[in-house]
């Protein structure tokens, strides 16, 4: 394998950084957009780990694995956004907490 | 003749497609189905009915094997002798006059289509019943027509003394019920079969007159028939189910249904001479139970519960014609009390439905001029019931009576109480006679019954009058009873005694040249009045014996230690629910957050463990 080697380590913490990014938007963002696009950070982040992982081993699991999470991901924001429309159209707001009708 | 099975396909497949419309149809078609289809199966009886009596010959028809478990293989079997051919042809050509009454009694109702396939669902079973070739066939028409008769009492259930009276019938005819199953269950460990004719051959073969076998056996089925037919003490449910539709009463609790123990004593009458006590039994049950009801009858006022009363009364001569060995005039009597009490049923009904639904005869009167064709079909029914000379009734109920005096031994005694039931019958009958039909007029009818409703009566009154003069091919059926050699002051006397009955209601009722309104009014002629109209307290009895320690036993055990043990699950679960419910506050952050921190909780299990 021939390129630019960057070391394995590198890689899985600059996707354990993106990983707590996507993880803390989801937590803090009140905006039902944020938190899918948050949501998203999340799945790349995994992605890139396997990515990176299968280079290492030098597998192609590691890229049909990146390739699944993307059809997933493509698949899951087309019915988030699908979601978003309605709740907006509901709601006439995308702040989630007050977006809520269950009361325990 | 194959048409056999064409009998009871009639009104059962009848049954079954209005059923399925489950109310939709138009009431056009509801009511030709409904009458159409017994008209049918009438026809189809008459076509069997010419056969046999050209021939005389018993048929027997086998549709398939019902069940087949090692020695007991019950067929869907039909047998047709002299004895079926009189109960179908009653059942059939009874039944098509009042499904034709019917449909002008009941066109206003909107539940038509459900009424038609009652009737037409009861009406199969009984065919049944009747044909039917063993005694596990016969159980399941006898089944069914008591499901017909619960459905149909409690017809209008939106009053809730409706459901209550269907129940009562129900749970009561259930206890003889549970005695026949017995019954069956004796017979046929005991005998191997259950085919009517093995059976009995075997029991003639296998059993001697007087052993334990028999009698044990003949009063469980006694039970069954007691249940059926409202003989005592398990009669309390036929006044009550007088709540349903009056052409209802007429054909289930007056002409066919509650003669079906009658057919059952009849039809297995070679066990029952195997038991002299059963059969004994069988005419102290009948004498008791005509006395108890005519005289329940005297002191009624609503025009449906005297008919009851007197319906029970004469199943109760049918009973003691059966326990004198006078199988043939207890069928006849059935036949024209079948007539007879069709039309008196089906009269009153016409008069209920031009009075705008009134039952109370004492708010009638008058009725003679009004309704002239209700009158004269009262006129003839009471005379039938009272058994006054050339009526169908007399034929019949003198029949029974000249049998009773002939049994040596306890003969005269019966013979002295049913002439006193016929006395009180005299009277009653024509109680209600002189009281709705003469003096003045309290209510005015407002429409006269139309032609749907006169055919029937008219019909019927025919039978009534000439119904006498039928002659029944029981010959082969039953042992030939003896000679009627009593003495021509026997018939005077039973001539008389009806005659008198009327004389008494004419002084008592119309003549008022006997003192009957001082009479009551006076303390011991009032309570007596109250205790007869109460059926002789018997309801209250039978609440206070068994109703009442039942539901106080019930509301005591309802918290019993096992119940307890589910009651307390019961309670924890719920109280959980109430605590983690609380979880669930709809906030989504909220949940993203636990997610994460029960996921690290869970990483920080898992590390701690693989280290």
């Amino acid at each position: 394998m021939n390129g630019l080697q960057i070391p394995m380590e590198q890689v899985l913490a600059l996707a354990g950084i993106l990983f707590s990014c996507g993880l803390l938007g989801l937590m803090l963002r009140r905006n039902i957009i944020f938190m899918l696009m948050s949501l998203e950070v999340m799945l790349n982040a995994a992605a890139l780990a396997f990515v990176a992982a299968g280079a290492k081993w030098s597998q192609a699991d590691g890229q049909i694995i990146f390739l699944l999470i993307l059809t997933v991901a493509a698949a899951e924001v087309a019915v988030g956004l699908g979601l978003v429309l309605q709740i907006q159209r509901r709601f006439k707001t995308l702040d989630m907490d007050q977006a809520r009708r269950l009361r325990g | 003749m194959t048409a056999i099975w064409l009998i009871p396909l009639f009104p059962l497949a009848s049954a079954t497609l209005l059923l399925l419309s489950a109310g939709r149809l138009p009431r056009q078609v509801a009511a030709v189905l409904g009458a159409g289809s017994v008209g049918l199966a009438a026809v189809c009886v008459a076509l069997t009915a010419r056969a046999f009596l050209a021939d005389g010959e018993v048929r027997e028809f086998t549709l398939w094997t019902w069940m087949a478990v090692g020695e007991f293989t019950p067929r869907i079997a039909f047998y047709i002798d002299g004895l079926t051919v009189v109960m179908m042809s009653v059942i059939t050509g009874v039944g098509f006059l009042i499904h034709l009454y019917s449909v002008e009694f009941m066109w206003e109702d909107e539940s038509i289509c459900r009424y038609f396939a009652y009737m037409n669902l009861f009406v199969g079973a009984m065919l049944l019943l009747v044909m039917a070739d063993n005694l596990l066939l016969l159980y399941l028409g006898w089944e069914g027509v008591g499901v017909c008769s619960y459905l149909l009492v409690g017809f209008w259930y939106r009053d809730p003394a409706n459901g209550s009276a269907a129940r009562k019938a129900f749970v009561v005819t259930r206890i003889g019920d549970t005695a026949m199953a017995l019954g069956l269950f004796l017979l046929f460990t005991e005998l191997g079969t259950l085919d009517i004719q093995p059976l009995l051959a075997a029991a003639d073969s296998q059993w001697q007159v007087g052993d334990t076998l028999p009698i044990l056996a003949t009063a469980l089925l006694l039970g069954g028939a007691v249940g059926k037919s409202a003989q005592l003490p398990l009669h309390t449910w036929l006044p009550d189910a007088m709540a349903g539709p009056t052409p209802v009463s007429a054909l289930i609790h007056a002409a066919t249904m509650v003669t079906a123990g009658v057919y059952l004593i009849a039809r297995t009458f070679g066990l029952f001479q195997l038991a002299p006590p059963t059969q004994e039994a069988v005419a102290w049950i009948g004498l008791s139970t005509l006395l108890l009801a005519a005289f329940a009858a005297l002191a009624q006022h609503d025009i449906k519960r005297i008919l009851a009363y007197s319906t029970i009364s004469q199943i109760g001569y049918m009973f003691l014609a059966l326990g004198v060995g006078a199988y043939a005039s207890g069928i006849f009597h059935l036949v024209t009390h079948a007539f007879f009490k069709a039309l008196l049923f089906l009269a009153a009904g016409a008069v209920i439905h031009c009075l705008h639904h009134e039952h109370n005869i004492f708010r009638m009167g008058g009725l003679r001029t009004r309704l002239p064709v209700v009158f004269w079909s009262f006129l003839i029914g009471s005379a039938a019931l009272a058994a006054l000379p050339f009526t169908s009734g007399f034929y019949s109920k003198d029949a029974i009576l000249l049998s009773a005096w002939e049994l040596p031994g306890i003969g005269h005694w019966l013979w002295a109480g049913g002439l006193l039931g016929a006395l009180l019958t005299g009277i009653y009958s024509f109680r209600l006679v002189f009281v709705v039909f003469f003096g003045e007029a309290h209510t005015q009818p407002d429409h006269q019954p139309g032609w749907k409703m006169s055919l029937p009566l008219a019909v019927l009154c025919v039978l009534s009058l000439v119904g006498g003069l039928l002659v029944l091919p029981l010959g082969n059926v039953f042992p030939p009873s003896g000679h009627h050699a009593a003495g021509h002051t026997i018939e005077y006397i039973s001539i008389g005694t009806p005659l008198l009955g009327l004389l008494l209601a004419y002084l008592l009722f119309l003549g008022r040249q006997l003192p009957v309104d001082r009479l009551v009014d006076s303390a011991p002629g009032r309570n007596l009045r109250n205790f007869w109209l109460s059926g002789w307290r018997i309801d209250q009895l039978y609440d206070a014996l068994w109703v009442r320690p039942f539901t106080s036993l019930s509301r005591w055990w309802r918290n019993e230690p096992v119940d307890r043990i589910y009651n307390a699950v019961v309670a924890f679960t719920q109280w959980a629910h109430h605590k983690l419910a609380a979880l669930q506050t709809g906030e989504l952050r909220w949940y993203a957050t636990t997610m994460v921190f029960g996921l690290m909780l869970l990483l920080a299990i898992m590390l701690r463990n693989a280290t």
